[in-house]
């Protein structure tokens, strides 16, 4: 990492907190010029009403206009080479090109698609509950539980083989870590549609019944080689590195918090509503892409000119006050519908049914097994220079 | 309360949804996605007393496909 290197202001976090100067620009202009990772400035919108208003203006905000390919520094990318970057990447195009991506994906997401996936993922969890069992402790609730158990569960609803996993988690790791130079990120990004490209060649030779099989069999007409790629290479690293996070700062968060660990120990009704308020609370992603306005707007009162980058700060938005009174305080018993830690709009998470399915299974797996869960030190590893906020180390005792 | 009371119309833009599944997941006994992950009202007209129910769907969905039909 760079030491000149700061993060920038929508990243800041004290632990479970978005930093008291991002809540202050919440609380007072609403709106402010920041400079972005990319090294140009941006404006970072932090209200719920105005995080959810862009989010949900596809036309006025723009996700196809990507500054990424235009970082200072970075090699001039051809227009091809930028198409094939593109290409199948759900969170680069705006209607009518995203709603064409979309709409082939959504049939394996549906509510009722997961709870059949139901049984597989209990299973997963409880033989990776097993191992931990057997090894004993103390473990890292992050190598034992929370990284391998989602990384399973796409791998499988994939079709990519669960034996890559140290390849594909390094190189996962590499593309959200923010803290590399955007050129080993960029390569990362490549190196993972390059492994993606083997097994979609795999996958049209001998369609299987998982997702990639799915897409080759019934889109394999309309979808070139290149999305193929990038739609596999999207789901992997979005599947796991997510979930994953939630999983491992959720469970501190419960233990930090023992009023509400012990509530949601004696009544596990309450898990629906608490994976919601952790999702609230922790909001780990911490904006969605950067959008680039198409017109001249009008946020918060800030006139913002056409052609400028816009970033919604997610976990400001998630602690205004307009969206849950006393917002900072973690309260499973409290009513977090309409959060926007999944986004808003047409980008809204499109494996949100999973992650959700994940989580109402493992927390509750975890906290059945180890009535005695409690941190064994040293103190857990926060990651900050990351697109996924979340721990790198959690070491755990029961 | 008399507001309550009110029958509740749904209208679902069948090509404004994305298929994120939240009104599924708010209330399933009055949204279902078919094949294609679509929006589909079970219930178009539900009674009285799924009022709030349809309510929370219609702001938990996040594409705006979902508008109650005010009389
Ligand atoms: C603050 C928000 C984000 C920033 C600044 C950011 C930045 C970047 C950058 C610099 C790259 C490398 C692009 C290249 O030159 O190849 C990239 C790629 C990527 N990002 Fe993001 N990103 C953000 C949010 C997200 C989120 C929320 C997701 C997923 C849920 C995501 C998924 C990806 C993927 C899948 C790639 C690889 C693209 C590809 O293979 O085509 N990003 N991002
Ligand atoms: C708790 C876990 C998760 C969180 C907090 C999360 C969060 C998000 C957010 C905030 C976005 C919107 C990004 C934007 O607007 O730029 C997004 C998009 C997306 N997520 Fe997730 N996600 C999670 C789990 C997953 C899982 C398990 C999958 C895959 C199976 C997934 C796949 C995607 C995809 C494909 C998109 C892009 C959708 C589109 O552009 O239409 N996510 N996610
Ligand atoms: S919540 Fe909205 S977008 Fe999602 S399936 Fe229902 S109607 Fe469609």
């Amino acid at each position: 990492m760079s030491e000149s290197m700061t993060l920038p202001l929508h990243m800041r976090r004290a632990e479970f907190d978005p930093a008291a100067e991002l809540a202050a620009v919440r609380d007072e202009e609403g709106v402010r010029k920041v400079r972005t990772v990319f090294g140009v400035d941006g404006w970072l919108i932090t209200r719920f009403a105005d995080v959810r208003a862009v989010l949900g203006d596809a036309e006025r905000f723009s996700n196809a206009h990507q500054m990424v390919f235009r970082i200072p520094g970075m090699p001039q990318r051809t227009d091809e080479e930028i198409a094939e970057l593109r290409a199948g990447n759900l969170l680069a195009f705006d209607p009518p090109e995203h709603t064409r991506l979309r709409r082939m994906l959504t049939p394996e997401f549906t509510v009722r698609r997961m709870r059949r996936l139901e049984p597989r993922i209990h299973d997963i969890v409880t033989e990776h509950l097993d191992a931990m069992e057997r090894t004993g402790p103390p473990a890292d609730l992050v190598t034992d539980f929370a990284l391998p158990i989602p990384s399973l569960v796409i791998c499988e609803l994939l079709g990519v083989p669960y034996d890559d996993r140290a390849d594909f988690q390094r190189r996962s790791g590499r593309m959200l870590d923010l803290s590399l130079p955007p050129q080993e990120r960029a390569a990362a990004s490549l190196e993972s549609r390059v492994y993606m490209g083997e097994l979609v060649a795999r996958a049209k030779a001998d369609p299987g019944d998982d997702l990639l099989g799915m897409l080759v069999r019934e889109h394999g007409e309309d979808l070139t080689p290149a999305e193929l790629a990038g739609i596999g290479s999207l789901l992997l690293l979005a599947g796991h590195e997510t979930t994953s996070n939630m999983l491992s700062l959720g469970t501190l968060a419960l233990l930090r918090n023992p009023e509400q660990l012990e509530l949601l120990r004696k009544e596990p009704e309450r898990i629906d509503a608490a994976v919601e308020e952790l999702l609230r609370w922790l909001s780990i992603v911490h904006s969605g892409m950067t959008k680039v306005t198409t017109t001249d707007v009008e946020v918060a009162g800030q006139r913002i000119p056409a052609g400028e980058i816009v970033i919604c700060a997610l976990p400001a938005a998630n602690r205004d006050p307009a969206l849950a009174a006393d917002p900072d305080r973690l309260d499973i018993g409290r009513d977090s519908l309409g959060h926007v830690a999944f986004g808003h709009g047409v980008h809204h998470c499109l494996g949100a049914p999973l992650a959700r399915m994940e989580m109402r299974v493992a927390f509750p797996a975890l906290l059945q097994r180890f009535p005695g869960l409690r941190e064994a030190g040293p103190e857990p590893a926060f990651r900050s220079f990351n697109v996924v906020y979340g721990l790198s180390s959690f070491k755990v005792a029961w | 309360m008399s507001e309550e009371q009110k029958p509740v119309r749904i209208r679902a833009d069948r090509d404004v949804c994305i298929g994120a599944g939240m009104c599924v997941m708010t209330a399933d006994q009055i949204f279902d996605q078919d094949d294609d992950g679509v929006v589909v009202l079970l219930e178009p007209e539900p009674p009285a007393q799924y009022a709030d129910l349809v309510r929370r769907a219609v702001r938990a969905c996040p594409s705006g496909a979902l508008s109650l039909v005010e009389d």
